[in-house]
């Protein structure tokens, strides 16, 4: 090999003074780090990915993490990445794959986002004393309401209503499927949106048995692989969702390598064991948005009409026109995921470079929406790189109806975002299908974690409602003059549709 | 802060601005003297077929002349005059009250739908948007508006508000924040048949405003306020919701209320807050709407700021304060503080 070795990007070192032999690390690292001799613990650091399990087990705190020691002569556009891109496709001549979202340093728009709060001339709300509602309905509502007049001031409801999901809390896991996740990691978050009265998604791998006891809090996902469809599928699912691009590679299909397609994922994605399971980068079925509308149309007729139909959609250009066309179908909800999504496996190119990030997608389309005056006909759900309460509320005072959380959801349950997901071997037993790593998640344990991750950030979403004198969702959702820009360029508020701070 | 009060004479028997005036000049607690105003329906009975629309101008050159160019593009005005106005304490004439008796002619519209309020709607903004130095603060029929910087008794007696006479008033007392002194910002704001008084802070201004948007409404008041009166002209005009259903879309039951409702009820009030959410109106307010055929009065869901209603005879009164109330009728026969969200409607019964 001609480029020769790569230093290692994180070196483990032991404190042989405070090691006591256990054998924890050798154990927990799914990566073969650690092995023993004689007397002592020896590292292999190449193979570190920071995934912090050992260090996490370690009974005496001997382990030590260190990012990148031996880093390369500094240069400002021939990074150590771009040069150790280059070594990695010098030796493979292959696409880099990659896991996790954006690893690039674009600036976060969230962050540029402050807070409105009330001071004396409009009371702030406590919401320890006073209600403060939450709740929020996804789905197709009507433009307006027409009434009966039964008598004096008794009057009935003429117009029927499209279904909708109920939601408790504005947050939402997202489409992580069986296969890139483990059941045990599924079945977690799904144990945790049935007590906190919200939803999740199924990603596109069908619905293993053992969620049935769920499914009233499961969106079922058809992809372009359609893997795991069946009418069974669909009639179990609180909702439907049509994924026709994701955040963290818009433009390109799914991709499940076979390492991780074991038996049960196999019969779940009703796909053959073992075999790479790759969604084609369209539905080979939608060419237009009028095929798109026939879909949806179709996935109606089949489930009676009785669930809501979502469209996920990954933020590109020209996102809010898309949203609009989508919004004419029957669809009752497009979901936007940002080009700060999570993934199990993308190619870094993509992950990186395509897409723009879902503040200013959120912000495009409602306005879009609104100016062809069908805004509050259609659900917005927004997604990709959602990380607290405080980016929650900012996509809600945004425009987002709700949003889907990925990432923060399996962080919730151990996750570091080492990034390795794809490589099947995740030692915090999320991204794997290996019984042995599988098995560290204990479905009890972690789903309390996940509800205990939603509960916060809605008991803070109350807090800030309550600080800004608003005591309903609704009153917040597109309140964008309760936003300031701070240190954001003036095309940049004028996407946003904001003011900068003091103005 | 704010004070407000508002009366209706059930039978439509006509009261003069007299006592109106003094029951919002006891609230001057309530107020800074840099805004105060007066609505009144039935003001013009020989010109009720047309719109009152009530100008401010900056000068009688070139805003006046764009103005009525455009009228006359549009429609026929009826009859043209300065407002009457009379030196009043301190008060300084800002502004130039004009009022135009003005007919649309819906012919010229493309659409067959499009009635003669949204031609109004239409002509209003483009004044308020694209004419400088015009300003068009009342648009109803048989509906003055009396409105300017100064305390109550001062503006009252600057447009010698005794002089008019309707079945139904409105009045306000105002604690500026947002814009200091300036004519416009005072209330009651008016759009057609609508006239809205208020005293509180919209914390939902940005929804409801987008909301607005979205219906071809623009707000061009800098000011809250406004998007009440259009609240009302959408839900209540072009939705046609009712009165007493259009507050509650407005300051809605909470859901917890809402899941112990019987079924009818339930399906009502869900569909309610599901449909017009955006047009929910949160933060502190208690505020007076009022059309030719009724008044309603309401707070915000959890009353943040106060109000009183009371009765006597015909007449129906809803205030920030009992004693100004009782400055104008001192025997009353009853009188309550309705509870948050609960709307009180005095409905003309001719």
């Amino acid at each position: 090999m001609t480029t020769g070795a790569t230093p290692p990007r994180y070196k483990i070192s032991i404190d042989n003074d405070e090691c006591m032999l256990c054998e924890r690390c050798i154990d927990n690292c799914s990566y073969g780090v650690f092995r023993r001799e004689g007397q002592k613990i020896l590292v292999d650091s190449h193979k570190c990915t920071a995934c912090h399990r050992c260090i996490a087990m370690c009974p005496r705190d001997a382990i030590s993490l260190e990012e990148k020691p031996n880093d390369y002569r500094s240069h400002p556009l021939w990074t150590r990445e771009a040069r150790e891109t280059i070594y990695k496709q010098a030796n493979s001549g292959q696409i880099i794959l990659s896991g996790m979202g954006n690893a690039l340093d674009y600036p976060v728009i969230f962050d540029r986002l402050v807070l409105d709060a009330c001071q004396v001339t409009n009371p702030s709300i406590d919401p320890l004393r006073e209600p403060m509602e939450i709740r929020t309905y996804l789905g197709k509502k009507p433009r307006q309401l027409s009434l009966e007049k039964i008598r004096e001031s008794d009057y009935e409801l003429k117009t029927k209503l499209s279904p909708n999901l109920m939601l408790e809390t504005p947050v939402m896991i997202g489409h992580m499927s069986y296969g890139a996740i483990s059941l045990n990691a599924q079945l977690s978050m799904a144990k945790a949106v049935s007590e906190l009265g919200t939803f999740m998604g199924t990603g596109e791998g069908g619905l293993h048995k053992s969620l049935y006891p769920h499914q009233e809090h499961m969106i079922v996902q058809v992809a372009s692989g359609r893997f795991g469809v069946d009418i069974d599928y669909l009639e179990r699912g609180a909702a439907i969702e049509i994924k026709i691009g994701q955040g963290a590679k818009p433009g390109i299909g799914g991709h499940l390598p076979g390492e991780k397609v074991e038996a049960d994922v196999s019969k779940t994605r009703m796909i053959p064991l073992h075999s790479d399971a790759i969604s084609p980068a369209p539905h080979h079925d939608i060419y237009s948005i009028e095929d798109l509308a026939q879909l949806v149309r179709s996935l109606k007729e089949a489930t009676e009409w009785k669930k809501p139909v979502f469209v996920k959609i990954a933020a590109v250009h020209n996102v809010a026109a898309i949203a609009a066309g989508i919004a004419r179908s029957s669809a009752d909800g497009v979901v936007i995921d940002g080009f700060r999504g999570g993934t199990g496996a993308a190619p870094r190119v993509f992950r990186d470079h395509v897409g723009i990030p879902i503040e200013a997608a959120i912000a495009a389309v409602d306005e879009k929406l609104r100016q062809q005056g069908i805004r509050n006909e259609i659900s917005l759900i927004a997604s990709g790189g959602i990380r607290d309460s405080a980016d929650l509320t900012k996509a809600i005072a945004l425009g987002a109806d709700a949003v889907y959380i990925g990432t923060a959801a399996l962080i919730a349950m151990g996750c570091r975002v080492c990034g390795s997901c794809y490589r099947g071997l995740c030692p915090w037993g999320i991204a794997t299908q290996k019984p042995e790593l599988v098995n560290r998640i204990n479905p009890e344990e972690a789903s309390k974690n996940v509800s205990n991750l939603i509960k916060g950030w809605t008991l803070e979403l109350a807090e800030l409602m309550g600080a800004a004198g608003i005591n309903s969702l609704e009153s917040l959702r597109g309140n964008r003059d309760r936003l300031r820009g701070y240190m954001l360029d003036e095309e940049m508020m004028k996407v946003l549709d904001i003011k900068a701070i003091g103005a | 802060m704010c004070g407000i009060i508002s009366v209706i004479d059930r039978l439509g028997n006509n009261m003069n601005g007299e006592s109106i005036k003094k029951a919002l000049s006891l609230m001057n607690e309530r107020g800074s003297g840099e805004g105060a105003g007066y609505a009144v329906y039935g003001a013009f009975p020989d010109l009720a077929d047309y719109y009152a629309l009530h100008l401010f101008y900056d000068n009688l050159i070139e805003p006046k002349g764009a103005v009525e160019e455009l009228l006359k593009k549009w429609g026929k005005i009826e009859h043209s005059e300065e407002i009457p106005t009379y030196s009043s304490g301190r008060m300084l004439k800002k502004h130039i009250p004009w009022r135009y008796f003005f007919k649309p002619d819906t012919s010229l519209f493309a659409s067959t739908e499009s009635l003669e309020e949204d031609i109004i709607i239409s002509l209003t903004t483009k004044i308020n948007t694209e004419i400088n130095g015009a300003l068009v603060y009342s648009s109803g029929k048989n509906i003055a508006v009396f409105k300017a910087s100064g305390w109550p008794e001062e503006v009252a007696d600057f447009y010698r508000i005794q002089d008019y006479e309707g079945y139904l008033w409105l009045a306000h007392n105002r604690y500026p924040t947002n814009t200091s002194g300036w004519w416009g910002g005072a209330h009651p704001f008016n759009l057609l048949d609508w006239s809205v008084i208020h005293n509180g802070e919209i914390t939902s201004y940005g929804t409801n405003k987008r909301y607005l948007e979205s219906f071809g409404y623009k707000c061009t008041m800098q000011t809250d306020t406004e998007v009440v009166a259009y609240l009302s002209d959408l839900l209540g005009r072009r939705h046609e919701l009712p009165p007493e259903i259009m507050v509650k879309a407005l300051a809605p039951p909470f859901w917890d209320e809402i899941d112990e409702m019987p079924e009818k009820e339930r399906k009502l009030y869900t569909a309610l807050r599901m449909a017009y959410g955006p047009a929910m109106m949160n933060g502190p307010f208690a505020i007076v709407v009022a059309r030719p055929d009724y008044i309603a009065g309401f707070t915000d869901r959890i009353k943040l700021r106060p109000m009183v209603a009371a009765e006597s005879g015909d007449r129906l009164y809803i205030s920030s304060e009992e004693a100004a109330i009782r400055t104008i009728e001192p025997n009353l026969e009853n009188i309550w503080m309705p509870d948050a969200g609960e709307p009180i409607i005095g409905r003309l019964r001719r």
